[in-house]
């Protein structure tokens, strides 16, 4: 599976066409999802699928449909840079020989820290699935960090590109746009599986503390399926159910309702982010804090993603 | 009780500021907001740094998970010091920016400016206060968007262009520095700083730590503009809005210094300066930097990239103290952090007022600009000064600690280089003040009037310290002497 990795990428490398580039790196991302599964990472390998292979393709797709499909070639043959990387990656392999063998239960990535979390987590947090309780809880405020980088990003997409409806107006809407209700067969497929999606959205995003998943991928799924609709019955349609103020209160709410958790903590008299204050006993206070912060994630992802995905789709090449 | 929780409010108070401007979604009232957080912003710095000296140093643990099985933040002199830099010249920035801003960015997008602008000292902040490796990293991630999403804010059209070379490059820093992280991770199964710099010793002379150490640096580099790694900066701070381009040159170069600080000290001293050839490659590379920077400043005709090669020059004088080590090497490199992060602001800022006025920064328009604009000019003559090093200013103190610590290594050549770089910095600073005084005022700038007193006031009060802390010394130098006894783990 290694092999077919790096086969992709040489790949893509050589590629030329920008949308088979485009597939070729969603696949790229589905075997390194499967890879993740292998190392009995399901979590990380959920997190890959939905937004390697699923929202960064739709995102690529969308910037292709601005700029145009075919790479420009270039005769200019770039060797020093070519040099430079070989020279990082034979530092890489050089940097890891020496590391522990997979699996070494004396490696020092598992006599630490990690046994900690293994022994206690379930324990401390009441959460059975100890990643959820090392991403919610002990390291909660990394989370927290990540959801204002998705912030950012979102935030960066918008200073750039605008969103209609929110006061640019310097778009052309309606009829450039790209749809694809003549296609009967999409049309009937989305209808089929958009219902599903979010239900399993929904699944996941409630059920993260005992399963693989948690906001995270939630919030992508909940967009992927909304992004699925714009992209069959145009952004325009999906615009009737989401309004730019909207869309910018939800990423706002999200992220504040995490922040909030945290800043609720200190009125309590605790540490930023110490869930064991919100209930009588400090396992059930976990649990309530990491419900909550889960829920902030999910919204503050979703909205965001759906942003940045209208944000493409209804800039048009001027 | 709010005393111990200053730590996490430095940091939370900016980033709950974001959202919050989204919401208010105008550019007046998130411009208010932003003035709020960032004076208080400088409260916090100040009371931590002021617990720091009393007490030693101060740590914070989320969620109540003691480090290192949570993260925690830990404030000692060095980032104490470090943090009430940033907070100082957000303090000033930001309430310069409403005019400045008003005129350089759409109207409709004030609102994500200020928020994207919160982010960014949020960030900064976090990578500053934190005592973990990886919310390093998250932190460093968000500053580091925000500051493209800043840059690409610029009026001109090329902004998007120098915002993109600064994107692609400041991602290939992060991810090799991510990759250091994993690399350290995998050989002391930690993430917390002083559990690292625990846990390393007696491995150092592993590959894994090697390599480690070389991913870190490069990436840290890359972020902090160390020649050769500074072509994303010039482009970058010329297109960026005035107000971002003095918060990133007062600022974001710093932060990425006292990441190379910390290495010092999650390696050792030792390792750094004995075990490694360091010193001399990094001594190399700053005064190639030095020299650089200073000549391709004497050849720009636009102030703004001029004045972006000279901090060019500028970060090489930090990294060179750096490079020599030692006390005077070391406290020579902190106390220049703060020295130039006022002037530089300062001239950044007059340059906004200049653009306020004049509507460009072409060198060729500020013919005569003296006589137009003589309290934005008389301001960045003294902070001129002070970037030059000329005595009884703030920059001369580090530039003086460098050259003692070159003569005590017994390096006279990088004395003599040290000397050529003061003179090439006097022969491009000459250029601009001989534009705007010894010239007839140009047909552009004929009805600039004198900068609006809410630009003028933030751009004296760092002219001004840039002086004050030349004379009075005791505030930066006995700090940052006092952080490299911090960096060479002398004082706790």
């Amino acid at each position: 599976m290694l092999a077919f990795l790096l086969v992709i990428a040489v790949t893509i490398v050589l590629q030329h066409s920008l949308i088979a580039a485009t597939m070729l790196a969603g696949f790229f991302s589905l075997l390194m999802a499967l890879v993740f599964v292998l190392l009995d990472a399901v979590d990380v390998a959920f997190a890959e699928a939905a937004v390697g292979a699923g929202i960064t393709a739709m995102l690529l797709l969308g910037t292709l449909g601005l700029v145009g499909a075919d790479e420009r070639v270039t005769r200019r043959r770039p060797w020093l840079p070519l040099a430079v990387t070989f020279a990082a990656a034979a530092m890489l392999v050089y940097g890891t020989l020496d590391l522990p063998l997979l699996g070494d239960p004396q490696a020092p990535a598992y006599t630490h820290v990690a046994p900690y979390y293994l022994e206690f987590g379930a324990i401390e947090t009441g959460v059975p699935n100890f990643v959820t309780a090392v991403l919610a809880s002990y390291r909660g405020y990394d989370t927290l960090g990540e959801l204002f980088v998705i912030l950012t990003a979102g935030l960066g997409v918008l200073a750039m590109l605008g969103l209609r409806g929110a006061g640019s107006g310097s778009h052309a809407g309606g009829e450039g746009e790209i749809s694809m209700t003549h296609h009967p067969i999409l049309r009937v497929i989305a209808k089929l599986l958009i219902p599903f999606i979010l239900l399993f959205a929904l699944y996941v995003q409630f059920h993260g503390e005992s399963g693989p998943g948690g906001g995270f991928q939630a919030g992508v799924l909940f967009a992927a399926a909304f992004i699925l609709y714009a992209m069959v019955y145009g952004a325009s349609n999906a615009r009737r159910v989401v309004s730019a103020p909207m869309l910018y209160m939800l990423m706002a709410a999200g992220v504040l309702l995490y922040a909030g958790t945290g800043l609720a903590s200190l009125w309590y008299g605790a540490n930023f982010l110490d869930y064991g204050v919100f209930a009588g006993d400090f396992v059930s206070g976990q649990l309530v804090g990491i419900f909550l912060v889960e829920l902030g994630v999910g919204i503050a992802v979703a909205a965001t993603m759906i942003t940045i995905y209208l944000a493409f789709a209804e800039r048009r090449v001027e | 009780m709010i005393a111990s929780h200053l730590p996490v409010l430095q940091v939370v108070m900016s980033l709950v500021a974001a959202p919050l401007c989204m919401v208010l979604h105008r550019g007046r009232p998130a411009w208010l907001l932003s003035v709020a957080v960032s004076w208080a912003s400088l409260a916090c710095a100040v009371a931590l740094l002021l617990q720091v000296i009393d007490d030693g140093a101060v740590t914070y643990a989320f969620g109540g998970w003691a480090a290192p099985v949570g993260i925690e933040y830990r404030i000692d002199i060095l980032n104490g010091f470090v943090l009430l830099i940033i907070a100082a010249i957000s303090a000033v920035v930001v309430p310069y920016s409403l005019r400045s801003a008003a005129d350089e960015i759409a109207p409709e997008r004030l609102w994500l400016f200020y928020a994207v602008l919160n982010l960014l000292l949020a960030g900064l902040f976090g990578i500053a206060i934190t005592g973990d490796l990886f919310n390093v990293f998250v932190f460093l991630e968000i500053s580091s968007l925000a500051s493209y999403a800043l840059v690409s804010l610029g009026r001109d059209r090329r902004a998007l262009t120098a915002a993109f070379r600064y994107l692609i490059l400041g991602t290939l820093g992060a991810t090799f520095i991510l990759i250091g992280i994993g690399l350290l991770y995998a050989a002391t199964g930690t993430l917390n700083m002083a559990d690292i710099a625990v846990r390393v010793q007696g491995q150092l002379d592993s590959r894994t730590i090697l390599a480690a150490f070389a991913f870190l640096t490069v990436g840290i580099s890359l972020k902090a503009a160390l020649f050769p790694l500074h072509s994303w900066l010039p482009g970058a701070y010329a297109y960026a809005p005035s107000a971002v381009t003095a918060l990133l040159a007062a600022t974001a170069t710093k932060v990425a210094i006292y990441l190379l600080l910390r290495m010092v000290f999650l390696f050792g001293p030792d390792f750094i300066y004995e075990e490694l050839p360091l010193s001399e490659v990094i001594v190399t590379l700053a005064l190639l930097g030095v020299l650089s920077g200073s000549a391709a400043a004497l050849l720009q005709t636009d102030v703004k990239r001029l004045l972006a090669y000279s901090s060019v020059a500028h970060v090489g004088y930090m990294l060179l103290g750096i490079g020599l080590g030692g006390m005077l090497g070391l406290g020579g490199g902190i106390v220049h952090l703060f020295n130039h992060a006022m002037a530089k602001g300062a001239v950044f800022l007059a340059v906004g007022c200049i653009v306020l006025r004049v509507g460009s920064s072409e060198l060729a328009s500020l013919q005569g600009i003296g006589r137009r604009m003589p309290w934005t000019m008389a301001a960045f003559v003294i902070a001129a000064f002070s970037l030059i090093g000329v005595p009884l200013t703030a920059g001369f103190i580090g530039k003086w600690y460098l050259v003692l610590a070159a003569m005590e290594r017994g390096w006279w050549w990088v004395a003599a280089a040290l000397l050529v770089a003061g003179a090439l910095s006097v022969l491009y600073m000459w250029r601009v003040v001989e534009q705007a005084y010894f010239h007839e005022p140009h047909p552009a700038n004929a009805d600039a009037a004198e900068a609006p007193l809410s630009m003028l006031v933030p751009l004296w009060v760092l002219a001004a310290a840039s002086v004050y802390f030349g004379i009075d010394t005791s505030l930066n130098a006995g700090l940052a002497a006092r952080a490299a006894a911090v960096v060479l783990g002398i004082a706790p």
